[in-house]
């Protein structure tokens, strides 16, 4: 393929990397120096990113891949170096920056010590996680995947709470293991198809007649993404992680390191394996029912706030799958939207948590109580984020949720049905656990002099709540965006399903529907 | 929209916006204004969204009947996306635009909403008098009336749901407004989940209807109705109308998710009559009658709508009869009423059940603000049985309580007679024991009204002789509208005054384009013609059964008040039973929340033993006994061959020291040996693996 002219993703894959140089070469003593380097070049990950929204070309006749940047880079392989987006990359580098830059400000006083190491290893892990997205080579995915390990592992096992170092190990082969199965799945795909590109395997997937091999392949890749996901029942590295990394490594995990698996089900093992993706799809479907309602009960017996909302990511990661592997473009595009909405609200979530615990030093429940007398900004922020959280319409939440499920209920009405029992479920844990901290009077008296939000806090915070605003009333721009590639997935996979004749009640054209009667 | 449209059923979709503008503004920049500006700013919002509803009132009914709908497409919301159809209904679409339709009956919704909201907005301003958090209060309640607005303007179900969870949240944060109470957090919690039971089986039925119908939008359904050649009694049909009424169950505290509401009562007493009385808890009546083409396509829903509301009507007024809270005996009343109108609706005569709708906001609401004042007077009291000749003391509360328990009571010409028999007309005629339970009901709600009103107003104070009554207990803001709501509490109902009594049925007319009674019932009335005398005996038959209801009610609470601790105990078991609420809560904290709790802490105990223990930890075992294997190999297998290796390297080196002679020239030879070798070495392996990569 010939190399391509397009720089801009270059630009906003290397930015954190150069800014982690950067860093590298200020003296170990200026700590306050490098806070700043490192804030200026997260939110000059966003600034670089921006351009991305205006110059992607939405529409069924644009090019599937956009920016596309192809070079030669190990020619006696075949491995080259191709970066390029689609709709549903471009949702997930922009949610990445823009949580990089809200994670790396949540940890101005959070982290005072070894603060060198501690932004160079959140700038590097940003072009980790942003090169997973951008990558359309299998080995620089797969470069990428491993690359973004090491940073998380050091930034939980050296920055985080006291039973750091178990969790980071846990974390860290957890994950491997998943990994080296999918590098095997990898050169599997290589042998087969002597390529490494996703784009020509995208253009012509697996065939019905390699079903077995398919099979292998889909599991291969199922292990690494069911685990970053994670899926039931490979979700047990989760809490502990969230629970013992520090702040900002927590948003990063929620939002952005777990939507790798999604997006690696929606990039690879749906669109490629389509044979495979049908004849597993009732499996996958269990799989996430089982996490939707497994992980929002496990949330009402959680003590530690952390732990519920690391609980809470499983149950709302298995609505994600739920809509991946309903096969539809309800299910799939809302699965994006849950993703993005997921990424927001629970990043949110663990930021309001980390501000607790700088205040506090403790993550137990039962130490809170009444928190809404002394803090009332936090309290209004941390209700905004919660009914996000809980899918109430008119923030981002519900557009996700709703969508989802009318595209699981396309598929069977049962799915939709169990599914919405973990939406009742996550109205009670959530409030139940507004109510434990947030209401009430305050029986302990280390909570009555809390300070409310700073403004480098509300910083962090509003920038979340107002996307979910955004998504919640207007989230056509997305949906747009991701239009064509779940149109893609869905051709691929399930192939007839636009040719089915239109059904009896013609859709109005919504100028029709204006006109006056 | 074509420009000759009014301007007011132009642009009524900005009705909404006046409150949410407030409520914004509250929550923004609330805390830092007076007391004055917040009352003044709320209060007006909602005015101007009354004034502006009133004008798209007058200029809809300046239109010809068969032209009154009218629909507002302001911006996209969800994109349509393909969606197949249900029962091979072929390719269609799911999405929803932010669409509002004014029509009849959400006009007439709009004109309640809108207006009891401003008169129990003002009420606020005396009752809340001296609490803190006002911003906090009033910007709730605004935005509770732009949600509210939401609901009943909507033009599809998306946007109605938008509405429907959205008077849930803002009943959330009202209930818990005083959210230091314990008791307070948990009813707010509490009404949150139960009603999200019923918010999950109402997301099915919209999934369903778009499934079904391939459209959300109300006015779609019809034609597609039509198109879809759907027989009546259809199963598809009978699921819709079934799941949206379970979602109805819910927000109207109806059988089986009424629990909620009487705990909601933690709320300030003006919440009450706004949301638990007049506005929200009637969101389930108005949804049902405004899918009522569904549900008169499905005869087997109506007739579970009929019987869950008259059951609960039943059930609900005989909780009232032995409350001793006041605000108590009004919440299961309003779940009483609520059930009627759900009795009219399942009686297929969805226009009484909004007549009643409109006039027990009326009513009701107004007992309730009365109940405020009557708390407020004796510095936060509740109980029923430390009140007791409180008439002298607060005239114009009695008074308006009087006027407004006749309307309750169904005393003829009050405006709650006029819609309730209605009500029981239609019933009559349609399904005999659902009149004959909502004709006991009635009954039974004149007794526990009077009851009330006795215990209240009547019979020598029981324990507030000395108090003096608190001045803001009296203010112009909480009177005149308690008065305002008193005159529609007595007139409201004259807009429906029926034909049998010479009137016109004005209200059902105007109503009747968009909710017809189903044709299938309007043909054949099961129960002889509803001739005008017919009509009539009915009307006799109830108002005396009422009467001897108030009867009761004066005899045992004001002539021998020793009969009610003698009833009591002779019903013993009974007393308890309807006391507890026929133990419906216990029941419910036994099985599903206890249940629920202990299942997630056993979830919890597999979680961390199971999956963690045996799965994770296991596998850690098995990798660490795997490990040490190896390391045994390690050290006798592989690290014996190295130590091997390292006796031999010895023997090696001994012998090649004679090669270290100490000449250049031989080191030179050495080296270019080596390049040599590996420079080969490396061609033979490029060659080979680009070999391989071709291939």
């Amino acid at each position: 393929m010939q190399p391509s002219g397009s720089h801009i993703l270059n630009v906003v894959l290397f930015t954190p990397l150069v800014g982690a140089l950067v860093i590298l070469l200020i003296p170990r003593a200026r700590a306050e120096i490098q806070r700043l380097v490192a804030n200026a070049f997260g939110v000059l990950g966003v600034v670089v990113a921006l351009p991305l929204i205006w110059r992607y070309r939405a529409g069924a006749d644009a090019p599937r891949f956009q920016f596309v940047s192809d070079h030669s880079w190990i020619p006696l392989l075949g491995v080259r170096y191709t970066l390029g987006i689609d709709g549903l990359s471009l949702v997930l580098v922009l949610l990445t920056t823009v949580l990089g830059a809200v994670a790396m400000l949540s940890s101005w006083n959070a982290i005072r010590e070894r603060e060198k190491e501690f932004y160079m290893a959140m700038l590097v892990l940003q072009t980790g996680m942003l090169g997973v997205f951008l990558s359309l080579d299998f080995v620089l995915f797969y470069v990428f995947w491993e690359a973004m390990l090491v940073p998380m592992y050091f930034l939980i096992g050296l920055w985080g709470s006291e039973r750091r170092i178990s969790a980071a190990i846990k974390f860290f082969l957890y994950t491997l293991a998943g990994s080296v199965v999918m590098l095997l799945g990898i050169l599997a795909v290589y042998h087969s198809r002597g390529t490494f590109d996703m784009r020509t395997i995208l253009d012509a997937p697996f065939g019905a007649d390699t079903l077995r091999a398919q099979k292998w392949l889909f599991w291969g890749f199922f292990v690494a993404f069911a685990v970053k996901v994670p899926m039931f029942p490979f979700h047990t590295w989760l809490p502990d992680a969230h629970t013992e990394a520090p702040t900002a490594a927590s948003v990063l995990l929620a939002g952005v390191l777990l939507k790798m698996g999604t997006y690696g089900f929606m990039r690879i093992s749906v669109p490629m394996f389509p044979n495979a993706a049908n004849a597993y799809r009732g499996a996958m479907v269990v799989l996430s029912l089982i996490a939707i309602v497994y992980g929002a009960l496990v949330c009402l017996m959680q003590k530690d706030m952390k732990r519920l909302i690391a609980y809470s990511s499983v149950s709302h990661m298995g609505l994600c799958t739920l809509g991946i592997f309903a096969l539809t473009p309800l299910g799939l595009s809302g699965s994006v939207l849950q993703q993005l909405n997921h990424g927001l609200a629970t990043g949110g979530l663990f930021l309001l948590a980390g501000i607790l615990y700088e205040r506090r030093h403790t993550r137990l429940i039962s130490e809170f109580g009444g928190l809404a007398t002394p803090m009332p900004n936090f309290a209004a922020i941390y209700m905004i984020v919660t009914l996000s959280s809980l899918g109430l319409p008119l923030l981002g939440g519900f557009v996700g949720e709703f969508t989802v499920l009318r595209g699981a209920f396309e598929a069977r009405w049962q799915w939709a049905a169990w599914g919405l029992v973990g939406v009742i479920l996550s109205a009670a844990y959530l409030l139940w656990l507004y109510q434990r901290v947030m209401l009430g009077e305050i029986t302990n008296p280390a909570n009555e002099t809390l300070r409310d939000l700073s403004a480098r806090e509300f910083a962090t915070l509003v920038p979340l709540v107002a996307l979910s605003f955004w998504i919640g009333v207007y989230p056509t721009p997305i949906f747009r965006a991701i239009d064509q590639p779940v149109h893609k997935i869905v051709e691929a996979v399930n192939p007839g399903y636009y040719s089915v004749a239109a059904g009896p009640v013609a859709p109005v054209p919504a100028s029709a529907a204006a006109k006056a009667r | 929209m074509t420009a000759g449209t009014p301007f007011f059923l132009r642009e009524a979709w900005l009705v909404p916006l006046f409150p949410l503008a407030t409520a914004i503004a509250m929550l923004f920049v609330g805390r830092r204004l007076s007391r004055r500006a917040i009352e003044y700013a709320c209060c007006a919002s909602v005015l101007v969204a009354f004034l502006f509803s009133l004008g798209t009132f007058a200029q809809l009914i300046a239109l010809p009947t068969g032209h009154r709908t009218i629909v507002a497409t302001v911006f996209e919301w969800l994109p349509a996306a393909p969606v197949h159809l249900a029962h091979g209904g072929g390719l269609g679409v799911f999405g929803a635009e932010w669409a509002f339709q004014i029509d009849p009956l959400s006009v007439v919704m709009l004109l309640i909403v809108t207006g009891v909201g401003f008169l129990v907005h003002v009420y606020s301003i005396g009752y809340m008098d001296g609490e803190s958090g006002l911003y906090r209060y009033f910007g709730f309640m605004n935005l509770f009336v732009f949600m509210m607005l939401v609901l009943v303007t909507a033009a599809n179900l998306a946007v109605m749901f938008v509405g429907w969870e959205g008077v849930g949240l803002c009943s959330y944060l009202l209930i818990a407004f005083h959210f230091k109470k314990r008791a307070a957090a948990d009813a707010a919690k509490k009404a949150f989940v139960v009603n999200r039971v019923g918010d999950a089986a109402f997301l099915l039925g919209i999934f369903a209807t778009s499934a079904t119908l391939g459209t959300i939008r109300f006015e779609e359904m019809a034609p597609a109705l039509a198109a879809g050649h759907f027989a009546v009694g259809n199963g598809a049909l009978t699921a819709i109308a079934l799941l949206l009424f379970a979602g109805a169950t819910g927000k109207s505290a109806q059988i089986p998710l009424f629990v909620w509401l009487p705990d909601a009562m933690e709320g300030p007493t003006p919440v009450s009559a706004l949301i638990h009385a007049a506005t929200m808890v009637t969101a389930g009546v108005y949804i049902v009658a405004r899918t009522s083409v569904i549900f008169a396509m499905a005869p087997a829903a109506l007739l579970v709508v009929a019987l869950i509301g008259a059951l609960t009507a039943l059930a609900a007024a005989s909780m009232a009869v032995v409350q001793t809270d006041i605000k108590k005996v009004l919440a299961y009343s309003t779940i009483s009423q609520l059930g009627y109108m759900f009795l009219a609706c399942g009686v297929g005569a969805f226009a009484a059940g909004i007549f009643h709708l409109m006039t027990h906001a009326f009513f009701k609401s107004l007992l309730f603000l009365a109940a405020g004042s009557v708390i407020h007077a004796l510095a936060g009291e509740q109980d029923l049985r430390k009140m007791g000749g409180l008439a002298k003391k607060l005239p114009v509360t009695y008074w308006v309580s009087l006027v407004a328990a006749l309307a309750l009571s169904g005393v003829f010409p009050f405006a709650g007679f006029l819609s309730k028999d209605l009500i029981l007309g239609e019933a009559y005629r349609q399904n005999v024991l659902v009149w004959v339970i909502g004709y006991f009901t009635a009954g039974m709600t004149a007794f526990y009204t009077f009851r009330m009103i006795f215990l209240v107003f009547h019979g020598e104070p029981r324990g507030h002789e000395e108090m003096p009554v608190p001045a803001h207990a009296k203010h112009r803001t909480m009177m005149v509208p308690m008065i305002l709501l008193a005159v529609l509490a007595v007139t409201g109902g004259w807009i429906g005054w029926p034909e049998a009594l010479g009137g016109s049925d004005r209200l059902v007319h105007f109503l009747e384009p968009v909710i017809g009674t189903p044709n299938a019932m309007r043909v054949a009335p099961v129960h002889g013609p509803g001739s005008m005398g017919g009509q009539l005996r009915l009307m006799v038959l109830s108002e005396l059964f009422v009467a001897l209801g108030i009867f009761l009610a004066w005899y045992m609470y004001v002539r021998r008040t020793d009969l009610p601790g003698v009833i009591a105990r002779r019903l013993g078991k009974f007393h308890e039973a309807v006391w507890h609420g026929y133990y419906v809560n216990a029941f419910y904290n036994a099985v599903f929340v206890s249940g629920v709790k202990k299942l997630a802490l056993e979830l919890g105990a597999f979680d961390r033993h199971v999956i963690d223990g045996v799965g994770v930890r296991g596998t850690a075992w098995a990798m660490r006994a795997a490990s040490r294997a190896a390391g045994w190999w390690d050290k006798w297998g592989i690290d014996g061959t190295v130590r091997a290796g390292a006796v031999g390297a010895q023997v090696v080196g001994a012998l090649t020291r004679y090669v270290q002679t100490g000449r250049v020239q031989a080191y030179m030879l050495f080296i270019v040996a080596g390049l040599v070798g590996f420079l080969g070495y490396y061609f033979y392996l490029a060659h080979h693996l680009a070999a391989h990569a071709m291939r």
